[in-house]
């Protein structure tokens, strides 16, 4: 017997940013859309409210609103001649698992991509050269350029209420923000967040040495605010709860805080919680899709037909249901062709570790996106003709909220790890340990991709996702380098003590959670041959079949991914209205 | 609201969960539903009192241990004391004990460092045959149980397994066993004490951190000082 | 007492009355205008369209979807919302124009009476839970727009539980007693010496919106007293006096403020949240303009009781200081420590007239099981508070409402953690969570 809902005009997959930011747009476009999401429902006042947020163990070290790897996980190898085994704990994907999706409970960092970025094979060639390319890096361009994008981003940082400082807008450089940034049309809707001591100390380190340190834009209000879908945000107070947490108090930027309560009012939107999409249905000609096949949580099989499918489950997801689904030809490791599954990379990250002696820097107060950064060693910011490498790093420091449990191993080196001289070392470090943080570039490589396990399926039966990835050569230099400019600063901060980190000097592990920004797998482009997707996130293999989220970066940059998220579905929610709608079949044609 | 009744479901057979509910997908539009009373409050104990994982005599090593590695000193009182084996209890006989949240199938095949443990077993499978191999080779070695021994053959064998330097027979990962007490002792002795441990919120006090408070706008102008804010927990009666 | 001496004078007032006082009361002419030829069931033709459209506008002031409909349903008008009163549920009917389950078979008349005049079909009485008692202020005009809407709602067919109240409330005829007290059976009469607006503003409040079914307090026998629309007690909640009283009333807000609360669900200060969170999102919100803003002005005119406001509780109490440190805890990252809230998002708590009548209700049940502010279009959010009885003992939300109703310049009487404990008890809310 098949249950089958009745039909819809767009079926979406996994309601997070993307899957509510398009969902906005196309339901306000008048079409019925139905949301299908694996978590459960969840919002501010039931399940992430003051009262119950302030709890380290729950929420980071057991990772409360995160999906355990017993539900599902990816198995993984450094590469393809290792047997690659499951990432049995909690690991650095990390996908949501309710409605609002990672956008509850992320950070907050609130980027653009610059437009080096976007283009990396054609500037990186016209500025230096095929030379610049190490052997087996995948570069290639997205097929949308940052101008293109830049009135996406303005409505994406609207919706979120984003606090930040322009520094380059409608041409002008704008003191203290960063001049390295792709123009913008507007400032930023909200002011930047409040100084700490940390983000003061390393601002005005990075002057005197003569760089450009700015606020981070963050995903926090910095006052009451009402955005453009009429939603309104609470004034963050700076409590530190941030990244594993939901935010309780409506200042945190979320799909739950600035677009669900608009969505929920609508009449033509519909979301299924608790049920897992395992398939994209296609047509009997295999050039349409006809809706997704899911499992409610009593096991059993729902059809949910629809016009329209958008695919904005998590990276690793999107990828997954691609490859279950047999959508694309998946990538051949050995021939190097195929798409699905290539060009899949993560986020190569350097710093140090600083141990002041005598500060009080309280960083229990602050925000997940609380930072000063420099761009000056990031993206295509500087010359790299004579280092062997393309990309660099955005350097910062971040006083997001120090937790008891959490910084408990950040130690001067050579401090015991229990015993009267650890409470002793730690009660110090408590307020004077700190890091910076080189968020750096990684551009993906023809050895490291995804594919289906052969062996270990989840509880449906259903193959795993398999990782094979290492750090290549590229991101290593450009990690070395980042490392010793962090280093460097570190010193003049003034810190007692610095320690170079550099996730890239050993091999790749799931277990090393120096950022969680995974990307690529099915990703977009302007060839077939090369990409997944159109330049709209367009499938090129079945017109109606779209696919948001990191999944279409082919590269990542020194940056958080969600604002290029947010402004890539807001981009293809238009071109759908705007063209798909009047003339539905391939907005490409090659 | 179904979650509630799954959780309340569990709550029955005894057995507390964080994960989300069963139930068939629920439909939500039309407005972001609401019920009045309902919270997801952090997950209670199966029942109140007594030991409900750990033996009285695994209740005692994991309080030894917790002290050796938190001693009193007039920074704090120990972690024995703070109620890190009564937090280790409770977190065993929950969800974190029988790996709730893990990956647990087959086959378990011994891997590299970067592919992460690979174990069949349970924390609380873990702790029941960890200690068991705890207490043989202190015997074999001192003729007597870890609890047993003095306060410096206790360092003496928890330097040795930090060091991985003392065989807990085929079954154990000696460093790994050791990892697993530490973070579990450190976690009991720095959570919030309604999870049965860090109690009189001593480690907050020790490293001045203001525990379950949300607020912090009125303090910004007081970069850089010392703040000596009075911690805070979950549940507070002598707020 | 009081009990005994309003049973003994209703005893005495039934002996004795007139016929023609009972005449005069249940005295239904006033509806004979309707015509009683055409069923309800009867289709509508393309030119009613205008007086259905005006229809619909009148039938969201009355609200009347909120209780005809059950909770969760989406058929609107299908009945079966069980009206909670202190005498036992009263079902609200079907009125959807069915024959068989709603009123189908109904004619204008018969609706005007039931309406106005609180009779069904047959001429038996309704209970009063049916606000008819305001609803007698609906001009003639007005009802037959109300009856043409009615006549275009999709009929549904679903029957109603009947009514069971407990003897002696089971007795219809006895609501003609009733009736006779507290029954006004008189038609809206403008006062010439007020403006257009004000006059306008009265007969919705009066009529319509039957503002004082809440806001005014009950008799024993649930009849309104004179203390028109000072607050009342409906159970859960306090319905806040709206008079102009400028310490529980909203007598300190300008009539745009007024205003943005019945179109927004909340203002610089206040957020709709309980019973009327529903008001506001079914009814007051969809209201024009200038009729929200002549319900300010005849809010905003209307003097209240004379009662003196208390002086506030010294800070050193005890309460006040437990309060301020469980207040500087849980509420401060919505509430802000100045107790300004967060504007149209979080109450402001500072100079928030509905948190210092003497009548703590709202705060308590707020307080122990959460509460979702109003949903508007205006005001999309509708920001929750969490529910704090897993967290807080008796004794803590008792001073943090007593905190509140005393700091920041507020005063009011202090909660004692006995009311607490009866209102966690009658919300069937769980104990403050034990230690492990």
């Amino acid at each position: 017997m098949k249950n089958v809902r009745p039909k819809a005009d767009v079926a979406i997959v996994g309601l997070g940013w993307c899957g509510s930011l398009i969902a906005e747009e196309l339901t306000r476009a008048g079409l019925n859309v139905v949301a299908i999401e694996r978590g459960p429902w969840f919002e501010t006042a039931t399940d992430f409210p003051p009262s119950v947020d302030t709890d380290e163990l729950r929420w980071d070290t057991r990772r409360g609103m995160l999906l355990p790897p017993a539900v599902e996980t990816s198995t993984f190898r450094n590469n393809s001649n290792q047997k690659a085994l499951p990432t049995r704990d909690w690991n650095l994907n990390e996908m949501g698992y309710n409605v609002g999706g990672s956008g509850t409970h992320w950070a907050g960092m609130a980027w653009r991509f610059t437009p080096f970025d976007l283009e990396p094979y054609t500037q990186t060639v016209k500025r230096y050269g095929e030379k610049q390319i190490t052997d087996g890096l995948i570069l290639q361009d997205w097929g949308v350029t940052y101008d293109e994008l830049e009135p996406f981003y303005d409505r994406f940082e609207k919706i979120a209420g984003v606090s930040g400082k322009a520094g380059r807008l409608n041409g002008e450089t704008i003191p203290d923000g960063n001049p390295f940034e792709g123009n913008r049309s507007s400032e930023y809707p909200l002011p930047p967040l409040e100084g700490m001591r940390l983000t003061d100390i390393f601002r005005d380190a990075t002057k005197a040495m003569g760089y450009h340190p700015f606020m981070v834009p963050a995903g926090q209000a910095s006052r009451a605010y009402v955005n453009p879908l009429g939603v309104r945000m609470g004034p963050c107070t700076y409590c530190g709860y941030c990244l594993y947490y939901g935010c309780g108090n409506f200042s945190k930027s979320s799909p739950n805080a600035c677009v669900i309560p608009a969505l929920m009012q609508r009449e033509n939107f519909t979301v299924l919680t608790e049920s897992a999409v395992v398939r994209v249905n296609k047509a009997a000609d295999g050039k349409t899709a006809t809706g997704v096949t899911y499992i409610d949580r009593n096991n059993q099989e729902w059809e949910q037909p629809a016009d329209i499918v958008v695919l904005s489950a998590f990276q690793m997801q999107n990828v997954r249901l691609l490859l279950l689904s047999k959508i694309g030809q998946p990538y051949n490791p050995i021939t190097k062709t195929g798409v699905v599954g290539r060009a899949y990379s993560f986020q190569t990250v350097s710093g140090a570790n600083l141990f002041f002696e005598d500060e009080n820097l309280n960083q229990f107060i602050g925000a997940g996106a609380l930072s000063q950064q420099i761009d000056d060693f990031n993206g295509d910011n500087f010359d790299h003709s004579e280092l062997g490498f393309i990309g660099g790093a955005g350097i910062l420091v971040v006083a997001r909220g120090a937790r008891p449990i959490g910084n408990a191993d950040l130690l001067p080196p050579g401090t015991p790890r229990w015993g009267k001289d650890w409470k002793k070392a730690y009660t110090h470090a408590f307020q004077n340990a700190t890091f910076i943080f080189g968020q750096g570039t990684s551009y993906s490589h023809e050895d490291y991709y995804l594919d289906l396990d052969p062996e270990y399926t989840d509880d449906y039966g259903l193959p795993l996702l398999r990782v094979t990835f290492d750090y290549n050569e590229n991101d290593r230099r450009s990690a070395k380098f980042i490392e010793e400019k962090s280093v460097a600063i570190g010193k003049a901060m003034g810190a007692k003590t610095v320690v170079g980190t550099n996730s890239a000097s050993g091999h790749y592990s799931p277990y090393n959670l120096a950022s969680d920004h995974t990307i690529g797998g099915a990703v977009m482009g302007t060839d077939p041959k090369t990409s997944v997707l159109n330049r709209y996130q367009q499938s090129w293999d079945m017109h109606n079949l779209f696919v948001l989220g990191a999944s279409s970066f082919p590269n990542n940059a020194g940056y958080n991914p969600t604002g290029t998220i947010g402004a890539l579905s807001l981009w293809t929610a238009k071109a759908i209205i705007e063209q798909y709608l009047k003339n539905p079949g391939p907005l490409v044609k090659v | 609201m179904k979650r509630r009744e799954f959780l309340s479901s569990l709550a029955v057979l005894g057995v507390a969960s964080t994960l989300p509910a069963t139930g068939k997908a629920a439909e939500v539009s039309g407005g972001q539903p609401w019920e009045p009373g309902k919270i997801q409050t952090p997950p209670t104990p199966p029942r109140k009192g007594g030991l409900q994982f750990l033996t009285q005599h695994e209740f005692d090593t994991v309080g030894a241990i917790a002290e050796r590695f938190i001693p009193a000193d007039e920074l704090s009182i120990s972690g024995k004391e703070a109620g890190c084996a009564t937090f280790i209890d409770r977190q065993l006989a929950g969800d974190y004990g029988r790996a709730a949240t893990l990956y647990r199938r087959g086959r378990f095949i011994k891997g590299t460092h970067e592919q992460g443990p690979q174990s069949a077993l349970t924390p609380a499978e873990r702790y029941r045959q960890g200690l068991k191999a705890l207490d043989a080779a202190t015997r074999k070695r001192f003729g007597k149980a870890f609890v047993a021994l003095s306060t410096e053959q206790q360092e003496q064998v928890l330097h040795a397994m930090e060091a991985n330097d003392i065989d807990l027979g085929p079954d154990v990962d000696t460093k790994a066993l050791f990892e697993l007490l530490l973070q579990n002792v450190r976690e009991g002795f720095l959570a919030d004490p309604i999870y049965g441990g860090n109690k009189g919120m001593a480690s907050w006090k020790m490293i001045g951190f203001p525990g379950a408070r949300y607020d912090f706008r009125d303090l910004l102008s007081k970069k850089g000082q010392k703040l000596n804010i009075i911690p805070t927990s979950l549940i507070d009666n002598a707020l | 007492m009081k009990k005994i001496k309003i049973i003994g004078s209703l005893a005495v007032i039934a002996a004795a009355v007139a016929a023609v006082l009972l005449w005069r009361n249940g005295d239904a002419s006033a509806d004979e205008v309707a015509d009683n030829q055409i069923q309800m069931k009867q289709p509508l033709s393309q030119r009613d369209a205008a007086a259905v459209a005006r229809g619909k506008y009148i039938a969201i002031a009355g609200d009347c979807v909120a209780c005809h409909t059950a909770p969760g349903s989406k058929q609107p008008f299908s009945g079966g919302y069980a009206i909670s009163t202190p005498f036992g549920d009263i079902f609200a009917s079907n009125i959807t124009p069915d024959a068989e389950t709603g009123i189908g078979n109904w004619t204008e008349r018969d609706f005007y009476r039931a309406v106005r005049h609180g009779k069904g079909k047959e001429g038996e009485n309704l209970y009063p839970a049916m606000p008819y008692n305001a609803y007698v202020k609906v001009s003639d005009k007005d009802m037959h727009d109300l009856w043409m809407y009615m006549r275009s709602v999709k009929p549904v067919r679903s029957k109603v539980p009947e009514t069971q109240l407990p003897f002696p409330y089971n007795i219809r005829l006895a609501m003609m007693g009733w009736n006779l007290l507290f029954f006004d059976n008189s038609g809206f009469t403008p006062d010439p010496s007020q403006s257009d607006a004000w006059n306008r503003g009265a007969y919705l409040v009066q009529g319509l919106e039957h503002c004082a079914a809440c806001h005014t307090a009950k008799n024993l026998l649930g009849g309104d007293t004179r203390a028109y629309l000072q607050g009342s007690n409906l159970g859960d909640w306090h319905a806040p006096d709206i008079t102009s009283d400028p310490h529980t009333g909203i007598g300190q807000w300008s009539e745009e403020q007024i205003v943005q609360y019945l179109k927004l669900g909340s203002n610089h200060v206040a957020v709709a949240s309980g019973p009327m969170a529903e008001a506001v999102t079914n009814s007051t919100q969809h209201l024009s303009d200038d009729d929200l803003q002549a319900i300010a002005s005849y809010l905003k005119s209307l003097p209240g009781g004379d009662k003196q406001p208390p002086q506030p509780l010294a800070a050193s109490h005890p309460q006040m200081k437990s309060g301020e440190n469980i207040y500087s805890v849980n509420c401060t990252a919505c509430h802000n420590s100045n107790g300004k809230g967060i504007a149209n998002l979080a109450a402001g708590l500072a100079n928030n007239p509905g948190l210092q009548a003497d009548d703590a209700t709202s705060i308590i049940t707020t307080i122990l099981q959460g509460g979702r502010g109003a949903v508007t279009q205006g005001n999309p959010t509708s920001g929750a508070m969490p529910s704090f009885a897993w967290k807080l003992s008796d004794q803590q939300v008792a001073a943090v409402a007593t905190y509140i109703r005393n700091a920041w310049g507020n005063a009011a009487t202090p909660v004692s953690a006995d009311e607490v404990a009866k209102q966690r008890a009658k919300l069937k809310l769980p104990e403050q969570m034990p230690e492990r």
